[in-house]
């Protein structure tokens, strides 16, 4: 059964109010979603006050900004900074995306930060996905086959075929589109999500596989691939603009196709 | 599904910005729950016609009341929307209708139609 309430020790309080420096006259207001495991209280969220003249474009810049010259406590994982790695997927402004390629121009008043939405918080922005990557495990992402083919040549594929793993194979893996699908909310312990679905679906599509029924088999299941409802918000949060709904309705139609 | 978790869980109802064809979704469902209420609502007035002159009176009466019409106009919506939203879940099912602005555009047609057709309906009855 769905719970639509945070747990009690999850309500997230009002926290502390970090002024920007004195002469700072361009200023947007970050509030920041804060969780310290080294004592009991309750996720709270601090407001900073940035200085947007001295501030590179993206939330990214903001947040690193903030973590350098206010606050050194705030945890996030970030490596590439330019949209390929997936470390700094977060909630911003009220939807999952990567903070290294979110401008804060195209955010009406505060910028809020949150973590991905439904997980559990190690600290501050920085959640659990030990159960999301076990479930993209869960698909065996790799290319299965029986025929051998000696290892000094390669699988070939026609271009159409190679086509046919485009909108697929760019996934980050960053956890955007799961965390943002309240049929995952609801049910990440059974329904395996978006993003672990269009990588299934990723290997199904791919001509050289040759473990497709197997694939299909294993996803046929009420709650593994039919928990989704065509809700969209996936493909409205992806980053890299994939489409796992249409991805999953793929999946759905060949389970029906291979019956007739 | 349960929480088990020591660690606290990470807003997420009470912070996303729901995108037009989620709460679409939601009023899919709700809908739904709706149509199956109704559903006994009907049963009560075919019971009420069957138990003779005076159970259909009173059942009309609740009927005409504007109580009544608003529940009968609100099943009449609900119905509308069920249905033409379950066509677009239809087009969905055979792969069709997928890109973000066909799914935005195909919700805005089917809250168009559905308010339409319960108006037609009220109008016409």
């Amino acid at each position: 059964m769905a719970e639509f309430n945070l747990p009690v020790n999850s309500i997230v309080k009002e926290g502390k109010y970090f002024k920007a420096p004195e002469g700072a006259s361009n200023i947007r207001k970050f509030v920041i979603y804060r969780y310290d495991p080294s004592n009991d209280d309750n996720p709270s969220t601090d407001t900073y006050e940035v200085d947007m003249d001295t501030c590179g474009p993206m939330v990214l810049d903001a947040l690193l900004k903030i973590k350098d010259e206010m606050d050194s406590t705030v945890a996030l994982r970030r490596s590439c900074r330019e949209g390929i790695c997936g470390s700094c997927s977060m909630n911003i402004d009220g939807s999952n995306t990567l903070a290294c390629t979110k401008a804060i121009d195209d955010i009406d008043g505060d910028v809020a930060v949150y973590p991905l939405p439904h997980q559990p918080i190690v600290k501050d922005l920085v959640s659990d996905l030990t159960n999301f990557y076990a479930q993209y495990a869960s698909v065996e992402p790799w290319m299965k086959t029986d025929a051998p083919v000696s290892p000094d040549k390669e699988r070939l594929q026609s271009k159409e075929d190679r086509e046919k793993l485009d909108g697929l194979y760019e996934c980050i893996l960053c956890a955007c589109c799961s965390t943002s699908c309240p049929s995952y909310w609801w049910n990440s312990d059974r329904y395996l999500g978006p993003a672990a679905l269009l990588n299934a679906y990723r290997w199904i599509n791919d001509s050289r596989d040759e473990a497709t029924g197997e694939r299909l088999d294993d996803l046929e299941d009420p709650f593994k691939l039919y928990r989704c409802h065509t809700i969209m918000n996936c493909a409205e949060a992806c980053p890299k603009d994939l489409n796992p709904a249409k991805a999953i309705a793929d999946i759905k139609h060949l389970m029906v196709k291979r019956k007739l | 599904m349960s929480w088990d978790d020591k660690r606290p869980m990470s807003p997420h109802l009470q912070v996303y910005k729901l995108p037009l064809t989620a709460k679409l979704s939601i009023m899919h469902r709700g809908t739904g729950a709706a149509l199956f209420a109704g559903l006994i609502l009907m049963v009560l007035v075919l019971a009420s016609a069957a138990g003779g002159a005076d159970s259909w009176a009173s059942m009309q009466g609740f009927l005409s009341s504007w109580f009544g019409k608003l529940v009968l106009f609100g099943f009449t919506f609900a119905l509308y929307y069920h249905l033409c939203n379950g066509i677009r879940h239809l087009a969905w099912d055979i792969g069709k209708g997928f890109e973000l602005k066909e799914a935005a555009q195909s919700g805005k047609i089917v809250i168009g139609a559905s308010v339409a057709l319960t108006i037609l309906t009220w109008l016409l009855a």
